[in-house]
Protein backbone atom coordinates (compact mmCIF):
# COMPACT_ATOMS: atom_id res chain seq x y z
CA UNK A 1 0.00 0.00 0.00
CA UNK A 2 1.29 3.31 -1.14
CA UNK A 3 1.60 5.97 1.39
CA UNK A 4 -1.19 8.35 1.32
CA UNK A 5 -1.18 11.99 -0.43
CA UNK A 6 0.69 15.03 1.04
CA UNK A 7 -1.91 18.10 0.67
CA UNK A 8 -0.46 20.11 -2.22
CA UNK A 9 0.65 17.45 -4.32
CA UNK A 10 -1.26 18.45 -7.05
CA UNK A 11 -4.43 16.70 -8.96
CA UNK A 12 -2.84 13.54 -9.79
CA UNK A 13 -2.16 12.51 -7.09
CA UNK A 14 -5.45 13.47 -5.49
CA UNK A 15 -7.36 11.63 -7.90
CA UNK A 16 -5.37 8.68 -7.47
CA UNK A 17 -5.72 9.31 -3.81
CA UNK A 18 -9.79 8.86 -4.67
CA UNK A 19 -8.95 5.75 -6.36
CA UNK A 20 -6.93 4.23 -3.93
CA UNK A 21 -9.39 4.47 -0.97
CA UNK A 22 -11.94 3.49 -3.62
CA UNK A 23 -10.28 0.03 -4.30
CA UNK A 24 -9.36 -0.15 -0.78
CA UNK A 25 -13.56 -0.13 0.16
CA UNK A 26 -14.22 -2.38 -2.52
CA UNK A 27 -11.37 -4.88 -0.66
CA UNK A 28 -12.77 -4.12 2.49
CA UNK A 29 -16.33 -5.19 1.46
CA UNK A 30 -15.94 -8.16 -0.71
CA UNK A 31 -13.18 -10.02 2.58
CA UNK A 32 -16.39 -9.17 5.17
CA UNK A 33 -16.98 -12.10 6.92
CA UNK A 34 -19.83 -12.55 9.59
CA UNK A 35 -18.46 -14.49 12.98
CA UNK A 36 -19.43 -14.46 16.49
CA UNK A 37 -15.66 -13.08 17.00
CA UNK A 38 -16.56 -10.29 14.73
CA UNK A 39 -19.84 -9.46 16.21
CA UNK A 40 -17.98 -9.15 19.47
CA UNK A 41 -15.53 -6.90 18.00
CA UNK A 42 -18.06 -4.42 16.53
CA UNK A 43 -19.51 -4.22 20.10
CA UNK A 44 -16.68 -3.03 21.64
CA UNK A 45 -15.99 -0.86 18.34
CA UNK A 46 -19.35 0.77 18.37
CA UNK A 47 -18.78 1.53 22.11
CA UNK A 48 -15.55 3.20 21.59
CA UNK A 49 -16.69 4.86 18.38
CA UNK A 50 -20.06 5.80 19.62
CA UNK A 51 -20.47 5.68 23.41
CA UNK A 52 -17.16 7.67 23.81
CA UNK A 53 -18.67 10.51 21.54
CA UNK A 54 -21.26 10.77 23.45
CA UNK A 55 -19.98 13.75 25.58
CA UNK A 56 -19.01 15.96 22.38
CA UNK A 57 -22.19 15.17 20.60
CA UNK A 58 -24.53 16.26 23.40
CA UNK A 59 -22.32 19.25 24.32
CA UNK A 60 -22.10 20.35 20.61
CA UNK A 61 -25.71 20.03 19.88
CA UNK A 62 -27.12 21.51 22.88
CA UNK A 63 -25.04 24.94 22.33
CA UNK A 64 -25.60 24.45 18.21
CA UNK A 65 -29.03 24.16 18.84
CA UNK A 66 -28.69 27.25 21.44
CA UNK A 67 -27.26 29.42 19.15
CA UNK A 68 -29.45 28.59 16.08
CA UNK A 69 -32.52 29.48 18.08
CA UNK A 70 -30.94 32.65 18.96
CA UNK A 71 -29.98 33.84 15.77
CA UNK A 72 -33.12 32.42 14.32
CA UNK A 73 -35.36 33.80 16.60
CA UNK A 74 -33.73 36.97 16.46
CA UNK A 75 -33.93 37.25 12.57
CA UNK A 76 -37.89 36.02 12.93
CA UNK A 77 -39.07 37.77 15.04
CA UNK A 78 -38.38 41.47 13.31
CA UNK A 79 -40.91 40.07 10.11
CA UNK A 80 -43.08 39.21 13.29
CA UNK A 81 -42.73 35.25 13.10
CA UNK A 82 -40.66 34.54 16.11
CA UNK A 83 -42.97 31.35 16.30
CA UNK A 84 -41.50 29.78 13.58
CA UNK A 85 -38.11 29.95 15.45
CA UNK A 86 -38.68 26.28 16.15
CA UNK A 87 -39.60 25.25 12.26
CA UNK A 88 -36.68 26.23 10.97
CA UNK A 89 -34.37 24.97 13.84
CA UNK A 90 -35.84 21.30 13.35
CA UNK A 91 -36.14 21.37 9.89
CA UNK A 92 -32.36 22.71 9.86
CA UNK A 93 -31.26 20.03 12.38
CA UNK A 94 -33.11 17.03 10.62
CA UNK A 95 -31.87 17.82 7.30
CA UNK A 96 -28.84 19.11 7.30
CA UNK A 97 -26.71 20.35 10.17
CA UNK A 98 -27.32 17.09 12.25
CA UNK A 99 -26.33 14.59 9.53
CA UNK A 100 -23.37 17.34 8.74
CA UNK A 101 -22.37 18.28 12.51
CA UNK A 102 -21.89 14.74 13.75
CA UNK A 103 -20.31 12.74 11.36
CA UNK A 104 -17.31 16.05 11.40
CA UNK A 105 -17.61 15.95 14.74
CA UNK A 106 -17.18 11.82 14.61
CA UNK A 107 -14.39 12.34 11.98
CA UNK A 108 -12.79 14.78 14.69
CA UNK A 109 -13.61 12.43 18.02
CA UNK A 110 -13.65 8.61 16.88
CA UNK A 111 -11.82 9.12 13.39
CA UNK A 112 -9.32 10.47 14.61
CA UNK A 113 -8.61 7.86 17.10
CA UNK A 114 -9.11 5.03 14.36
CA UNK A 115 -6.44 6.22 12.45
CA UNK A 116 -4.38 6.72 14.88
CA UNK A 117 -4.91 3.28 16.14
CA UNK A 118 -4.46 1.33 13.15
CA UNK A 119 -1.54 3.50 12.00
CA UNK A 120 0.33 2.75 15.49
CA UNK A 121 -0.95 -0.91 14.99
CA UNK A 122 1.09 -1.14 11.47
CA UNK A 123 3.91 0.76 12.96
CA UNK A 124 3.96 -1.76 16.02
CA UNK A 125 3.71 -4.64 13.56
CA UNK A 126 0.58 -5.81 15.10
CA UNK A 127 -0.97 -5.78 11.89
CA UNK A 128 1.69 -8.09 10.30
CA UNK A 129 1.27 -10.09 13.72
CA UNK A 130 -2.58 -10.58 12.58
CA UNK A 131 -1.15 -11.82 8.76
CA UNK A 132 1.25 -14.25 10.14
CA UNK A 133 -1.33 -15.85 12.45
CA UNK A 134 -3.28 -16.17 9.09
CA UNK A 135 -5.89 -13.69 10.51
CA UNK A 136 -6.82 -11.05 8.18
CA UNK A 137 -6.49 -8.11 9.31
CA UNK A 138 -8.72 -6.06 7.17
CA UNK A 139 -11.21 -8.73 8.37
CA UNK A 140 -10.18 -8.03 12.04
CA UNK A 141 -9.23 -4.39 12.69
CA UNK A 142 -11.01 -2.81 9.36
CA UNK A 143 -14.33 -4.20 9.31
CA UNK A 144 -15.42 -4.33 12.43
CA UNK A 145 -14.25 -0.74 12.64
CA UNK A 146 -15.88 0.91 9.70
CA UNK A 147 -19.36 -1.43 10.52
CA UNK A 148 -19.08 0.44 13.95
CA UNK A 149 -18.82 3.82 11.81
CA UNK A 150 -22.02 3.15 9.77
CA UNK A 151 -24.32 1.97 12.91
CA UNK A 152 -22.82 5.03 15.72
CA UNK A 153 -22.80 7.73 13.07
CA UNK A 154 -26.84 7.81 12.67
CA UNK A 155 -27.53 7.25 16.35
CA UNK A 156 -25.66 9.89 17.35
CA UNK A 157 -27.24 11.97 14.84
CA UNK A 158 -30.57 11.39 16.78
CA UNK A 159 -29.14 12.43 19.88
CA UNK A 160 -27.22 15.18 18.70
CA UNK A 161 -31.06 16.78 17.23
CA UNK A 162 -32.33 15.88 20.39
CA UNK A 163 -29.96 17.97 22.40
CA UNK A 164 -30.20 20.34 20.01
CA UNK A 165 -33.87 21.09 19.93
CA UNK A 166 -33.68 20.99 23.96
CA UNK A 167 -31.22 23.62 23.05
CA UNK A 168 -33.81 25.72 21.27
CA UNK A 169 -36.44 24.76 24.22
CA UNK A 170 -34.04 26.64 26.48
CA UNK A 171 -33.54 29.18 24.76
CA UNK A 172 -36.93 29.93 23.22
CA UNK A 173 -39.28 28.81 25.44
CA UNK A 174 -37.47 29.46 29.13
CA UNK A 175 -35.68 32.69 27.93
CA UNK A 176 -37.83 34.21 25.35
CA UNK A 177 -41.24 32.91 26.65
CA UNK A 178 -42.35 31.56 23.62
CA UNK A 179 -45.39 28.87 24.38
CA UNK A 180 -44.05 24.82 24.23
CA UNK A 181 -47.22 24.20 23.07
CA UNK A 182 -46.48 26.53 19.52
CA UNK A 183 -42.73 25.58 19.62
CA UNK A 184 -43.18 21.54 19.68
CA UNK A 185 -46.94 22.06 17.81
CA UNK A 186 -44.77 23.51 14.78
CA UNK A 187 -41.97 21.10 14.98
CA UNK A 188 -45.05 18.70 14.42
CA UNK A 189 -46.95 20.45 11.70
CA UNK A 190 -43.69 21.32 9.57
CA UNK A 191 -41.52 18.37 9.59
CA UNK A 192 -42.60 15.47 7.84
CA UNK A 193 -41.03 11.95 8.76
CA UNK A 194 -40.10 10.69 5.46
CA UNK A 195 -39.08 13.36 3.38
CA UNK A 196 -37.39 15.73 6.49
CA UNK A 197 -36.10 13.23 9.20
CA UNK A 198 -36.04 9.89 6.44
CA UNK A 199 -33.99 11.72 4.42
CA UNK A 200 -31.58 13.18 7.38
CA UNK A 201 -31.15 9.65 8.83
CA UNK A 202 -30.34 8.57 5.22
CA UNK A 203 -27.79 10.91 5.20
CA UNK A 204 -26.19 10.51 8.17
CA UNK A 205 -25.64 6.41 7.38
CA UNK A 206 -24.00 7.86 4.12
CA UNK A 207 -21.81 9.81 6.42
CA UNK A 208 -21.52 7.24 8.71
CA UNK A 209 -19.88 5.38 6.02
CA UNK A 210 -17.71 8.09 4.99
CA UNK A 211 -15.91 8.98 8.58
CA UNK A 212 -15.26 5.58 8.85
CA UNK A 213 -14.06 4.45 5.53
CA UNK A 214 -11.97 7.15 5.28
CA UNK A 215 -10.45 6.91 8.93
CA UNK A 216 -9.69 3.36 8.53
CA UNK A 217 -8.09 4.00 4.84
CA UNK A 218 -6.19 6.68 6.42
CA UNK A 219 -4.99 4.68 9.00
CA UNK A 220 -4.36 1.54 6.98
CA UNK A 221 -1.89 3.92 4.60
CA UNK A 222 -0.75 5.80 7.18
CA UNK A 223 3.35 5.53 7.18
CA UNK A 224 4.06 3.70 10.07
CA UNK A 225 6.21 6.51 11.89
CA UNK A 226 5.39 9.18 14.52
CA UNK A 227 5.02 11.98 11.77
CA UNK A 228 3.43 9.32 9.25
CA UNK A 229 0.61 8.77 11.59
CA UNK A 230 0.07 12.48 13.13
CA UNK A 231 -0.07 13.20 9.13
CA UNK A 232 -2.87 10.49 8.69
CA UNK A 233 -4.97 11.92 11.63
CA UNK A 234 -4.98 15.23 10.28
CA UNK A 235 -5.75 13.86 6.94
CA UNK A 236 -8.96 11.96 8.19
CA UNK A 237 -10.67 14.84 9.38
CA UNK A 238 -9.95 17.35 6.66
CA UNK A 239 -10.81 14.27 4.31
CA UNK A 240 -14.12 13.70 5.76
CA UNK A 241 -15.23 17.05 6.22
CA UNK A 242 -14.66 18.18 2.92
CA UNK A 243 -15.89 14.72 1.44
CA UNK A 244 -19.40 14.93 3.42
CA UNK A 245 -20.05 18.82 2.63
CA UNK A 246 -20.01 17.88 -1.07
CA UNK A 247 -21.94 14.33 -0.47
CA UNK A 248 -24.17 16.43 1.17
CA UNK A 249 -24.37 18.99 -1.57
CA UNK A 250 -25.36 16.15 -3.92
CA UNK A 251 -27.87 14.41 -2.09
CA UNK A 252 -29.38 17.58 -1.20
CA UNK A 253 -29.65 18.11 -4.55
CA UNK A 254 -30.77 14.55 -5.35
CA UNK A 255 -33.59 14.83 -2.35
CA UNK A 256 -35.03 18.16 -2.77
CA UNK B 1 31.81 -22.68 -1.87
CA UNK B 2 29.71 -22.35 1.26
CA UNK B 3 28.19 -25.72 1.85
CA UNK B 4 24.15 -24.80 2.05
CA UNK B 5 22.40 -27.88 2.02
CA UNK B 6 21.37 -29.80 4.78
CA UNK B 7 20.15 -33.92 5.03
CA UNK B 8 16.65 -33.70 6.00
CA UNK B 9 15.79 -29.91 5.51
CA UNK B 10 13.00 -28.05 7.05
CA UNK B 11 13.09 -25.24 4.82
CA UNK B 12 14.84 -24.55 1.82
CA UNK B 13 15.56 -21.62 -0.29
CA UNK B 14 16.68 -21.86 -4.14
CA UNK B 15 18.64 -19.41 -6.12
CA UNK B 16 16.37 -17.17 -4.62
CA UNK B 17 16.92 -13.34 -6.07
CA UNK B 18 14.96 -10.20 -4.16
CA UNK B 19 15.44 -6.95 -5.21
CA UNK B 20 13.33 -4.27 -2.80
CA UNK B 21 12.73 -0.34 -4.10
CA UNK B 22 15.54 -1.31 -6.87
CA UNK B 23 17.91 -2.66 -4.59
CA UNK B 24 19.52 -6.44 -4.60
CA UNK B 25 18.67 -8.04 -1.40
CA UNK B 26 19.74 -11.35 -2.06
CA UNK B 27 21.41 -13.23 -5.24
CA UNK B 28 21.47 -16.50 -6.34
CA UNK B 29 20.90 -17.23 -2.48
CA UNK B 30 20.50 -21.00 -1.34
CA UNK B 31 19.79 -21.94 2.17
CA UNK B 32 18.39 -25.07 3.50
CA UNK B 33 17.83 -25.47 7.20
CA UNK B 34 17.63 -28.62 9.05
CA UNK B 35 14.34 -30.09 10.87
CA UNK B 36 14.46 -30.21 14.61
CA UNK B 37 17.40 -28.07 15.39
CA UNK B 38 17.93 -24.75 16.43
CA UNK B 39 19.57 -22.76 13.43
CA UNK B 40 20.56 -19.01 13.80
CA UNK B 41 20.80 -16.40 10.44
CA UNK B 42 23.38 -14.02 11.31
CA UNK B 43 25.06 -11.49 9.34
CA UNK B 44 25.62 -7.39 9.64
CA UNK B 45 22.73 -5.32 9.66
CA UNK B 46 21.14 -4.77 6.21
CA UNK B 47 22.91 -7.82 5.27
CA UNK B 48 19.21 -9.45 4.48
CA UNK B 49 18.26 -11.51 7.57
CA UNK B 50 15.07 -10.33 7.95
CA UNK B 51 14.70 -10.87 3.97
CA UNK B 52 15.03 -14.49 4.33
CA UNK B 53 12.24 -14.51 7.51
CA UNK B 54 10.07 -12.66 5.34
CA UNK B 55 10.44 -15.05 2.62
CA UNK B 56 10.09 -18.10 4.97
CA UNK B 57 6.59 -16.65 6.05
CA UNK B 58 5.84 -15.52 2.36
CA UNK B 59 5.10 -12.02 3.70
CA UNK B 60 6.94 -10.94 0.22
CA UNK B 61 7.68 -13.42 -2.91
CA UNK B 62 11.69 -13.93 -4.57
CA UNK B 63 11.87 -12.29 -7.65
CA UNK B 64 13.36 -15.41 -9.01
CA UNK B 65 13.74 -18.96 -7.51
CA UNK B 66 12.24 -21.17 -5.29
CA UNK B 67 11.22 -21.52 -1.02
CA UNK B 68 9.97 -24.48 0.17
CA UNK B 69 8.62 -25.38 3.60
CA UNK B 70 8.58 -28.73 4.16
CA UNK B 71 7.41 -30.01 0.83
CA UNK B 72 5.16 -26.96 0.37
CA UNK B 73 6.32 -24.42 -2.54
CA UNK B 74 5.90 -20.94 -0.06
CA UNK B 75 6.69 -18.41 -2.96
CA UNK B 76 3.09 -19.50 -4.82
CA UNK B 77 0.77 -19.83 -2.21
CA UNK B 78 -1.89 -17.76 -1.97
CA UNK B 79 -5.75 -16.81 -0.33
CA UNK B 80 -6.40 -19.91 1.69
CA UNK B 81 -4.00 -22.13 1.20
CA UNK B 82 -1.55 -19.32 2.64
CA UNK B 83 -3.55 -19.13 5.79
CA UNK B 84 -3.84 -23.00 6.38
CA UNK B 85 0.09 -22.99 5.82
CA UNK B 86 0.85 -19.86 8.54
CA UNK B 87 -1.32 -21.77 10.77
CA UNK B 88 1.67 -23.97 10.87
CA UNK B 89 4.51 -21.38 11.54
CA UNK B 90 5.34 -19.80 14.64
CA UNK B 91 6.74 -16.14 14.17
CA UNK B 92 7.73 -13.76 16.88
CA UNK B 93 8.44 -10.39 15.78
CA UNK B 94 11.13 -8.17 17.11
CA UNK B 95 8.89 -5.81 19.69
CA UNK B 96 7.01 -8.68 20.38
CA UNK B 97 3.95 -7.28 18.52
CA UNK B 98 1.05 -7.61 21.42
CA UNK B 99 -2.26 -6.08 20.88
CA UNK B 100 -2.44 -3.38 23.51
CA UNK B 101 -5.89 -3.96 23.80
CA UNK B 102 -6.19 -7.40 24.84
CA UNK B 103 -4.71 -8.79 27.89
CA UNK B 104 -2.03 -10.97 27.93
CA UNK B 105 -5.09 -14.23 28.18
CA UNK B 106 -6.79 -12.80 25.32
CA UNK B 107 -3.35 -12.35 23.03
CA UNK B 108 -2.57 -15.97 23.44
CA UNK B 109 -6.34 -17.39 23.28
CA UNK B 110 -6.52 -15.38 19.79
CA UNK B 111 -4.81 -17.92 17.24
CA UNK B 112 -6.84 -20.27 19.01
CA UNK B 113 -10.18 -18.39 19.14
CA UNK B 114 -9.67 -18.01 15.35
CA UNK B 115 -8.71 -21.15 14.21
CA UNK B 116 -10.41 -23.98 16.46
CA UNK B 117 -13.80 -24.87 17.32
CA UNK B 118 -12.69 -25.51 20.60
CA UNK B 119 -14.52 -24.37 23.80
CA UNK B 120 -13.93 -21.74 26.17
CA UNK B 121 -13.01 -24.08 28.75
CA UNK B 122 -10.35 -26.27 26.66
CA UNK B 123 -8.80 -22.91 25.55
CA UNK B 124 -8.48 -21.70 29.37
CA UNK B 125 -6.53 -24.79 29.89
CA UNK B 126 -4.46 -24.46 26.89
CA UNK B 127 -3.44 -20.60 27.13
CA UNK B 128 -2.58 -21.20 31.31
CA UNK B 129 -0.57 -23.98 29.95
CA UNK B 130 1.56 -21.84 27.18
CA UNK B 131 1.78 -18.86 29.91
CA UNK B 132 3.30 -21.77 32.64
CA UNK B 133 5.74 -22.36 30.09
CA UNK B 134 6.86 -18.80 29.40
CA UNK B 135 6.64 -18.27 33.50
CA UNK B 136 3.81 -15.93 33.25
CA UNK B 137 0.84 -17.60 34.32
CA UNK B 138 0.46 -14.88 37.08
CA UNK B 139 0.53 -12.23 34.13
CA UNK B 140 -2.74 -13.72 32.40
CA UNK B 141 -5.07 -11.09 33.29
CA UNK B 142 -2.55 -8.43 32.66
CA UNK B 143 -2.32 -5.73 29.49
CA UNK B 144 0.84 -6.27 27.66
CA UNK B 145 1.58 -2.09 28.57
CA UNK B 146 2.01 -3.42 32.66
CA UNK B 147 4.93 -5.86 31.81
CA UNK B 148 8.47 -4.98 30.95
CA UNK B 149 9.77 -5.63 27.28
CA UNK B 150 11.10 -9.02 27.94
CA UNK B 151 7.88 -10.14 29.85
CA UNK B 152 5.98 -8.76 26.81
CA UNK B 153 8.25 -11.07 24.20
CA UNK B 154 8.09 -13.97 26.36
CA UNK B 155 4.00 -13.40 26.01
CA UNK B 156 4.80 -13.16 22.26
CA UNK B 157 6.35 -16.43 21.97
CA UNK B 158 3.43 -18.18 24.49
CA UNK B 159 1.35 -16.77 21.20
CA UNK B 160 3.12 -18.00 18.33
CA UNK B 161 3.55 -21.75 20.15
CA UNK B 162 -0.49 -21.85 20.91
CA UNK B 163 -1.26 -23.66 18.04
CA UNK B 164 1.90 -26.28 18.78
CA UNK B 165 3.51 -25.04 15.02
CA UNK B 166 6.21 -27.18 13.79
CA UNK B 167 8.52 -24.56 12.43
CA UNK B 168 9.09 -21.05 14.93
CA UNK B 169 10.36 -17.93 13.50
CA UNK B 170 12.29 -15.62 15.92
CA UNK B 171 13.18 -12.11 14.49
CA UNK B 172 16.16 -10.73 16.52
CA UNK B 173 14.80 -12.05 20.17
CA UNK B 174 17.57 -10.80 21.81
CA UNK B 175 17.88 -7.13 21.42
CA UNK B 176 17.54 -4.92 23.93
CA UNK B 177 17.19 -7.51 27.06
CA UNK B 178 18.67 -7.67 30.42
CA UNK B 179 21.23 -10.53 31.13
CA UNK B 180 18.14 -12.14 32.65
CA UNK B 181 15.67 -11.67 30.74
CA UNK B 182 18.19 -13.00 27.91
CA UNK B 183 18.80 -16.56 29.51
CA UNK B 184 15.40 -16.85 30.24
CA UNK B 185 14.76 -15.94 26.29
CA UNK B 186 17.35 -18.67 25.52
CA UNK B 187 16.09 -21.28 28.11
CA UNK B 188 12.43 -21.13 26.40
CA UNK B 189 14.10 -21.08 22.90
CA UNK B 190 15.78 -23.98 23.22
CA UNK B 191 13.04 -26.22 25.58
CA UNK B 192 10.43 -25.24 22.64
CA UNK B 193 12.91 -26.61 20.02
CA UNK B 194 13.23 -29.87 22.05
CA UNK B 195 10.40 -30.16 24.05
CA UNK B 196 7.42 -29.89 21.03
CA UNK B 197 9.99 -31.25 18.29
CA UNK B 198 9.96 -27.94 16.15
CA UNK B 199 12.22 -26.24 13.84
CA UNK B 200 13.31 -23.39 15.23
CA UNK B 201 14.91 -19.92 13.14
CA UNK B 202 16.53 -17.18 14.86
CA UNK B 203 17.37 -14.34 12.95
CA UNK B 204 19.47 -11.91 15.12
CA UNK B 205 23.49 -10.60 15.09
CA UNK B 206 24.28 -11.76 19.06
CA UNK B 207 27.17 -13.73 18.18
CA UNK B 208 27.64 -14.60 21.95
CA UNK B 209 23.87 -15.51 22.44
CA UNK B 210 24.08 -17.96 18.99
CA UNK B 211 27.35 -19.41 20.48
CA UNK B 212 25.30 -20.46 23.55
CA UNK B 213 22.30 -21.77 21.81
CA UNK B 214 22.24 -22.68 17.71
CA UNK B 215 23.34 -26.38 16.56
CA UNK B 216 23.94 -24.43 13.44
CA UNK B 217 24.57 -21.25 11.60
CA UNK B 218 24.55 -19.32 8.52
CA UNK B 219 26.17 -16.13 8.17
CA UNK B 220 24.82 -13.44 4.91
CA UNK B 221 26.53 -10.93 3.89
CA UNK B 222 26.54 -8.64 0.50
CA UNK B 223 23.51 -10.41 -0.94
CA UNK B 224 25.01 -13.79 -0.71
CA UNK B 225 25.57 -16.99 2.38
CA UNK B 226 29.10 -16.12 3.44
CA UNK B 227 29.80 -18.85 6.03
CA UNK B 228 28.18 -22.23 7.91
CA UNK B 229 28.85 -24.30 10.24
CA UNK B 230 28.42 -24.61 13.94
CA UNK B 231 29.12 -21.66 16.23
CA UNK B 232 32.86 -23.17 17.10
CA UNK B 233 33.47 -23.87 13.26
CA UNK B 234 32.14 -20.21 12.61
CA UNK B 235 34.26 -19.04 15.82
CA UNK B 236 37.29 -20.66 14.07
CA UNK B 237 37.45 -19.53 10.18
CA UNK B 238 39.97 -17.65 8.72
CA UNK B 239 37.19 -16.27 6.37
CA UNK B 240 37.75 -12.85 6.65
CA UNK B 241 34.54 -11.36 6.89
CA UNK B 242 32.87 -14.17 9.24
CA UNK B 243 36.08 -12.97 11.75
CA UNK B 244 35.14 -9.70 11.92
CA UNK B 245 31.63 -10.64 12.55
CA UNK B 246 32.13 -13.30 15.26
CA UNK B 247 34.53 -10.94 16.86
CA UNK B 248 33.05 -7.82 16.44
CA UNK B 249 36.15 -5.58 15.08
CA UNK B 250 35.39 -2.44 13.89
CA UNK B 251 37.74 -2.60 10.93
CA UNK B 252 37.78 -5.39 8.33
CA UNK B 253 35.45 -6.07 5.10
CA UNK B 254 32.34 -4.50 6.85
CA UNK B 255 33.16 -0.58 6.96
CA UNK B 256 32.10 0.88 10.33
CA UNK B 257 32.08 4.89 8.05
CA UNK B 258 29.23 5.06 5.77
CA UNK B 259 30.68 6.25 1.70
CA UNK B 260 31.39 9.75 2.18
CA UNK B 261 33.58 12.57 0.59
CA UNK B 262 37.36 12.71 1.76
CA UNK B 263 37.13 14.06 5.41
CA UNK B 264 39.58 17.44 4.58
CA UNK B 265 37.86 18.47 1.53
CA UNK B 266 34.31 17.81 3.33
CA UNK B 267 35.45 20.17 6.52
CA UNK B 268 37.50 22.61 4.23
CA UNK B 269 35.47 22.51 1.19
CA UNK B 270 31.68 23.84 0.84
CA UNK B 271 29.96 23.01 3.20
CA UNK B 272 32.71 24.90 6.05
CA UNK B 273 32.43 28.13 4.26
Amino acid sequence: MSAPAVPGRGPMESLRQIGRAGLFLVKVISRMRFTRLQLAETLRQIYFAGVRSLVIIVTCGFFVGLVLTLQSYDALARFGAADATSTLLSLSLFRELGPVLTAILFAGRAGTSITAEIGLMRATEQLDALDLMAIDPLERIVQPRLIAGIIAVPALVLIFNVTALLGGVVYAVFLMGTDSLVFWGNIQSSVELGRDFGHGMLKSVIFGLIAAWLAVFYGWTARPTGEGVALATTQTVIATAIVVLFVDFVLSALML
Amino acid sequence: MVDSKAPNAAVALRDVTVRLGGRTILENFSLEIPAGQVTAVMGPSGAGKTTVMRLITRQIRPDAGQVLVGETRVDTLKGRALGRFRRNLGVLLQNGALFTDLTCFDNVALPLREHTDLPETLIRRLVLIKLQAVGLRGAAEMYPRELSGGMNRRIAMARAMALDPDIMLYDEPFAGLDPISLGVSLRLIREVNDVQDTTSVVITHDVDEVARLADHCFIISDRSLIASGTPEELAASDHELVRQFMRGHPDGPVAFHYPAPDIASDMLGRGAQ
